[in-house]
C-alpha cells in the first residue's frame, strides 16, 4: 500500500503539474493522440459502414477484418511500424487508426444493419431518396450502435496509446515508461491511476452520449440483436422478457460487447479488446 | 529465416512462456466468470453489480492494471504472477457478461420441463443449463482466447518473457524479422487455441454443429 500513497504523494506534489512533461501537458498529449487517431479512423470507418449497412455489398470487410484483428498483438504492430517509418508521431497515429477501425466499422455497420427492414421499405414507400432514407431513417435509428462503435474504439486507442509511450511519443504512458527503468514506482503508479481515470472518465461520457442518442419513442431491447450490436437475426430465442431486470442500469446498452446469444465470434465483430 | 532457424530454441522456449502465460487466465476466466455470469442471470439484484463491474474492469487499460496488481496483492512488481492475474481479471469481465446473456437465452419452458420431471438445482444446472449455454459460452470463450493471447504481450513491457520479447528486442536492433517472428508466434498460437477450443466444443457440444448445419442448408434452400 505503501507505494499506492507514493503515487498519491507524488500526484499531489505542484512540482508535477508544471513544465513539459506536467500531468496537463501529459493529458492533453494523450487526449490529443487520441482524438486525432479516432477522428481519422471514423471518417473512414463510419462512412465506409454505412455504405456497407445501407447497400449490403461488401459485408465481408466487417467480419474479416474485425475477427483477424483480435489476435493481432499491438504492441508487435507499433514497433514494426515505428522501425519501418521512423521513430515519431505518424507511425503511432497509423497504428492507432488502423486498431481504431474495425469497432467503428462494426458499429455503423451493425446499428444501419439493426434497422426494421419494414420501416426502411416504408420510407422509400414515401418517396425518400436513398440519402434521405440513410441520414433520416437509418443513421438516427442506429446511431446509439454507431456511437457504441465510436465508445470501444476510443477505450482502446486510449489503452494502446499508453503503450505507445514506449517508443518514445507524448501521452500519460511516458510516466511509466521514463522512470519503470529507473525503479522509480511512485510516478509509475501515477501514470497507471491516471490512465485508468481518464479510461473510466471517458466510458461515462461515451454511456451517457450513447443513451442520449436513443432517438424519442425508440427502445434498444437488451438480448435484441440491435442491443447486441451483432446486426443479425436472433438464432436462440432473444431473452427479451428478462429484460425487466436492469433496463436503465449501467450496462444495458453495451453493443461492444458483442458477446451475447446471437453471436458465434465472427458475429460478435463489434467488440475489439480495448484494454492494451 | 536463417535468423529464425538459428534461434529456434529461443523461439520454441518463449512460445512456451507466452502459452504458459496465456492458459491459466482463459481456464481460470472461464471457471470464475461461469458461476458469477449464471448469478447474474438467476439473482436480478445482483446483475447490474456484477455486469457493470466487469465492464469497468474491462475499462483499465492493460499496461496500468498490470503494474497496479502488486500494489493490491503484494506481488513483486516484475512477478509473472501479476500478467496471469490481470489476464484472468479481463477474462472474467468478458466473459461474465456472456455467460449471463447464455443462461438468459435458455428457453424458460425447457427449464420448467426439467423442474417438472424432477430435476434438482445442481442436476438442473449440469445438465440442462450449461450445455443449452454451451455454444454462446464457447464463443465468448474464442473471443477470450485470442485476445488473452494477443495481450500477454504487453506482460514484456514490464519484463514479464512471452514472445512479446521479440517486439521489444527487435526495436532495439532494429530488426523487422525478429518482430514479424514475433507476430506470426502470436497469431499461430490463437489459431491453434482457437481450433483447439472448436474441436473441444464438436464433442462437448454435437448438437450446436449439426444445427447450425442445419440452419444453414435452410438458408441457402430459400435463397
Amino acid at each position: 500500500m505503501n507505494s499506492f500513497l507514493g503515487a498519491l504523494a507524488w500526484l499531489a506534489d505542484p512540482a508535477n503539474w508544471a513544465g513539459d512533461d506536467g500531468i496537463p501537458v501529459r493529458l492533453l498529449e494523450h487526449i490529443g493522440i487520441t482524438a486525432v487517431a479516432v477522428f481519422i479512423a471514423a471518417v473512414i470507418a463510419i462512412s465506409l459502414g454505412l455504405f456497407i449497412g445501407h447497400t449490403g455489398r461488401l459485408s465481408f470487410l466487417v467480419v474479416s477484418t474485425t475477427g483477424a484483428l483480435r489476435a493481432l498483438p499491438t504492441l508487435g504492430l507499433l514497433v514494426l511500424f515505428a522501425l519501418w517509418l521512423g521513430i515519431g508521431i505518424g507511425p503511432v497515429i497509423i497504428v492507432l487508426v488502423i486498431l481504431a477501425i474495425p469497432p467503428l466499422l462494426a458499429g455503423a455497420y451493425a446499428g444501419v444493419e439493426s434497422v426494421d427492414r419494414a420501416t426502411i421499405d416504408a420510407a422509400r414507400a414515401i418517396g425518400m431518396t436513398e440519402w434521405q432514407i440513410l441520414t433520416r431513417v437509418e443513421v438516427p435509428l442506429g446511431l446509439p450502435i454507431i456511437v457504441g462503435g465510436l465508445r470501444s474504439a476510443v477505450l482502446q486507442v486510449v489503452a494502446t496509446a499508453t503503450i505507445a509511450a514506449y517508443l518514445p511519443i507524448g501521452g500519460l504512458g511516458r510516466y511509466i515508461f521514463d522512470f519503470l527503468p529507473l525503479r522509480r514506482f511512485e510516478p509509475v503508479f501515477a501514470g497507471a491511476i491516471l490512465v485508468t481515470v481518464l479510461a473510466l472518465v471517458l466510458e461515462g461520457v461515451f454511456a451517457a452520449i450513447q443513451r442520449l442518442a436513443v432517438p424519442k419513442g425508440v427502445r434498444i431491447l437488451r438480448g435484441s440483436p440491435a442491443a447486441l450490436g451483432a446486426g443479425r437475426p436472433a438464432r436462440v430465442e432473444p431473452a427479451a422478457d428478462s429484460d425487466g431486470a436492469d433496463s436503465g442500469g449501467a450496462d444495458s446498452d453495451r453493443p461492444e460487447y458483442g458477446g451475447g446469444p446471437t453471436s458465434s465470434p465472427p458475429a460478435s465483430h463489434t467488440h475489439s479488446h480495448p484494454t492494451q | 529465416m536463417t535468423w529464425v532457424l538459428a534461434n529456434f530454441g529461443q523461439i520454441w522456449r518463449l512460445t512456451l512462456d507466452h502459452i504458459a502465460l496465456s492458459v491459466p487466465p482463459i481456464l481460470l476466466g472461464f471457471l470464475i466468470a461461469v458461476p458469477l455470469g449464471w448469478i447474474a442471470h438467476r439473482y436480478a439484484p445482483f446483475r447490474g453489480a456484477i455486469l457493470t463491474l466487469g465492464g469497468l474492469l474491462y475499462t483499465i487499460p492493460g499496461i496500468a492494471l498490470f503494474l497496479s496488481l502488486p500494489v493490491i496483492l503484494g506481488t513483486r512488481i516484475l512477478d509473472p504472477i501479476n500478467v496471469v492475474v490481470g489476464m484472468t481479471i479481463y477474462a472474467v469481465a468478458l466473459l461474465v457478461r456472456t455467460a449471463a446473456d447464455a443462461f438468459d437465452a435458455v428457453s424458460g419452458d425447457v427449464r420448467q420441463s426439467s423442474v417438472a420431471i424432477g430435476y434438482g438445482p445442481v442436476r438442473r444446472f449440469f445438465e440442462v443449463e450449461l450445455p443449452l449455454a454451451g455454444p454462446v459460452l464457447l464463443s465468448g470463450l474464442r473471443v477470450v482466447s485470442a485476445s488473452t493471447v494477443s495481450l500477454v504481450t504487453i506482460g514484456s513491457l514490464i519484463g514479464v518473457s512471452s514472445l512479446g520479447y521479440f517486439f521489444l528486442n527487435g526495436l532495439n536492433r532494429r530488426f523487422p524479422t525478429e518482430i514479424f517472428t514475433g507476430i506470426v508466434g502470436v497469431i499461430v498460437i490463437a489459431v491453434v487455441f482457437d481450433l483447439l477450443l472448436v474441436l473441444i466444443g464438436r464433442l462437448l457440444l454435437p448438437w450446436a454443429h449439426v444445427a447450425r448445419q442445419r440452419e444453414r442448408r435452410g438458408r441457402g434452400a430459400a435463397a
